[in-house]
């Protein structure tokens, strides 16, 4: 026993420490001017999908359910904070934009928390596929409502409407922060890729450790047989809040890096769609679900395969979706797994064969 | 006179999301997944059809035979290639990955077939518009036609469902596919069958909904198929005439809420009316609340 702790918290190191080599890898590379601009650009998206993946992972892994509105999150995270740092400006220029980015990181984690929790009371009583359908819905509503919400800031307070711009009665159409479909502009670009590796060594210190406490064992003896967790006296749906708010959170901490990476931040469906909330599902399935190095290992790779095979133009996503058809059923059809222990088999006997003769 | 009117595009709007929702619950039931690339295969026959009618110029009829014919072909073979060796792994959702794969691959297929401009889809229907209580309420031949269908689709499939052998055969394995194996009934096929059909009825609300809304693009199967996908799970997913149900008034809803609310928040009406509704009832309208034994 005490042992597999141990080695549990090796494994823990290990992701940790991978963080941490690929961060001086790429300041190294950056520094010595290896990187093309294109990687360089993707350094924070990098950072920001990262902590998405290994926040959904939470839910889908840990808490066994199926999420399908982690982009939701991920957009009231960043319109929050990216709202924040606005007000901030717009009062205030000269605030450090250090410290405004560490409030505005808060806020968006503050928000989608709230969002979290409102919307996991109606979404933690079902079950199943039913659950997955209503955090889509919910993810939808999100990005909906942000598309038609329009708020202005001047010498007399907010202005806020549902209609259209000119309905804010405002002097100054410059002072609109949040403009309906054309989102927020101008936000400053706070983001870093130092920033994002901070949060990322964040974010998995807070999944590990739940992972590893007795609060993230009862999460997981919920997942593993409700009925049972609930006789031995596990409250299911405190625990199972808890998941899914801290998941919301972190997808909001993602967010406040994605929206302060951007000078323009609109919610389309490409971004906060549900095919965001999709592209996540697929990081984390891929990677393994409920393996969090694995789905930050597999955020990385899926964005970067995209860009790698950008010199085949159009038939990058074509490439790209049959990539994916083939690693799922390599990895998880059983006449595959079969095959490859076979082969596995086969391998090891040559090598003990040979091992024989020698 | 407006809100009859409104009613009644509602409802043909509805007869087609409820065509679309008829493939994604027979093959929940069935299969026990999400096929996420059922939307991408309602495209695929929009673009055979308006290949076939609109640029060839061949019959209407016999465009959507064959539109159906290339879906159908098309479904099964998704299923065999992609769904059937994952159908007994170990997670659930590595098939529903697999799915979005699938769509994925369908997508940009019609990216390079078909290019990614927006084709202007024009109407198989060629029925006149009709005109009630002298001119106060006009019908158009396109929603005459999609309702028509849609009932006689309906009709057609319920008694195949409960008539026929191989629709008892799809009764059975939906209910427990190892003891259905074990009456003799050949599971593969059934499963195969409901992809066909599932397909062929994509096919059928292709060419309805792009006669009415006639934007074809590589990516405008997706939110019809969204919206089906929640009118299944509205109804209850994996019943047959909750679909139906399900289809039909989220049509209404959708429409009468882009009337009389906001034209902008339409998806957001619908997807809320879905939660209240899964709120009172977990399971859809007409689904079945199986309890959990220890």
């Amino acid at each position: 026993m005490k042992s597999k702790i141990k080695s549990k918290k090796y494994s823990d190191l290990i992701t940790f420490g991978i963080v941490i080599i690929a961060f001086i890898l790429m300041q190294g590379l950056t520094s010595l001017g290896l990187i093309s601009s294109l990687l360089k650009g993707l350094l924070v998206p990098l950072c920001c999908y990262s902590i998405l993946a290994v926040s959904l992972n939470l839910t889908v892994g840990i808490m066994g359910e199926l999420s399908l509105g982690h982009a939701g999150f991920m957009c009231v995270g960043a319109f929050a904070s990216a709202f924040f740092s606005k007000v901030i400006v717009y009062y205030n220029p000269s605030f450090p934009a250090g410290l405004r980015f560490f409030f505005a990181i808060i806020i968006g984690a503050l928000f989608a928390a709230i969002f979290g929790f409102l919307i996991g009371i109606p979404v933690l009583r079902l079950k199943g596929d039913y659950l997955a359908i209503v955090t889509l819905a919910f993810g939808e509503i999100i990005k909906n409502l942000i598309n038609i919400l329009y708020v202005g800031l001047d010498s007399d307070g907010f202005h806020i409407s549902f209609k259209s711009s000119l309905d804010l009665h405002m002097a100054n159409s410059d002072d609109i922060i949040l403009n309906g479909p054309q989102g927020i502009t101008g936000t400053p670009n706070d983001s870093s890729f130092f920033i994002g590796i901070i949060l990322l060594l964040i974010t998995l210190f807070i999944v590990l450790n739940l992972i590893r406490s007795r609060d993230g064992r009862a999460i997981m003896a919920i997942r593993d047989n409700t009925i049972a967790a609930e006789s031995i006296g596990i409250p299911i749906t405190a625990y199972k809040m808890m998941a899914f708010v801290i998941s919301a959170s972190l997808a909001g901490v993602a967010g406040a890096l994605y929206a302060h990476n951007l000078s323009t931040l609109t919610a389309l469906p490409k971004n906060f769609g549900y095919n965001m909330s999709i592209m996540i599902l697929v990081f984390v399935v891929l990677g393994g679900i409920g393996n969090i190095r694995g789905s930050m290992i597999s955020a990385v790779i899926l964005t970067l395969l995209p860009e790698l095979l950008r010199g085949l133009n159009n038939y990058r996503m074509l490439i790209y979706a049959i990539v994916l058809i083939v690693m799922m059923l390599f990895n998880w059809a059983p006449a595959c797994i079969e095959w490859r222990k076979m082969l596995v088999a086969k391998i090891k006997n040559k090598n003990t064969s040979k091992k024989e003769v020698a | 006179m407006s809100f009859v009117n409104h009613l009644i595009n509602g409802i043909s709007l509805g007869s087609v999301y409820a065509l679309i929702a008829l493939g994604y619950t027979m093959v929940y039931g069935i299969a026990k997944m999400l096929n996420f690339a059922h939307g991408d295969v309602i495209m695929i026959g929009g673009y055979v059809t308006y290949i076939l009618c609109n640029k060839n110029g061949m019959n209407g009829i016999f465009s959507i035979i064959c539109s159906i014919a290339v879906c159908t072909v098309l479904g099964m073979t998704i299923e065999k290639v992609a769904y059937k060796p994952l159908r007994n792994a170990g997670s659930p959702l590595a098939v529903l990955i697999t799915a979005i794969g699938v769509s994925y691959l369908l997508q940009n297929s019609a990216l390079l077939g078909f290019g990614a401009d927006q084709k202007s889809f024009t109407s198989v229907v060629k029925i006149k518009p009709i005109s009630l209580f002298g001119g106060k309420l006009s019908v158009t031949g396109e929603v005459i036609v999609t309702i028509v269908t849609c009932v006689l689709i309906m009709v057609a499939l319920m008694l195949f469902i409960n008539k026929t052998k191989a629709g008892q055969a799809m009764l059975a394995v939906s209910e427990d596919k190892g003891a259905a194996q074990l009456m003799g009934i050949n599971v593969n096929a059934t499963i195969s069958l409901t992809f066909a059909i599932g397909s062929a009825l994509a096919a059928v609300a292709a060419v309805l909904l792009f006669s009415a809304y006639p934007a074809l693009s590589p990516y405008s199967g997706s939110m019809p198929g969204i919206k089906a996908f929640v009118a299944a799970v509205f109804g209850g997913i994996g019943s047959i005439p909750g679909a139906f149900i399900g289809g039909i008034l989220l049509g209404v809803i959708e429409i009468l809420g882009k009337a009389y609310i906001s034209s902008q928040m339409a998806d957001a009406i619908v997807f809320s009316v879905l939660i209240i509704v899964l709120l009172v009832k977990p399971t859809g309208l007409l689904g079945k609340n199986i309890h959990e034994k220890v």
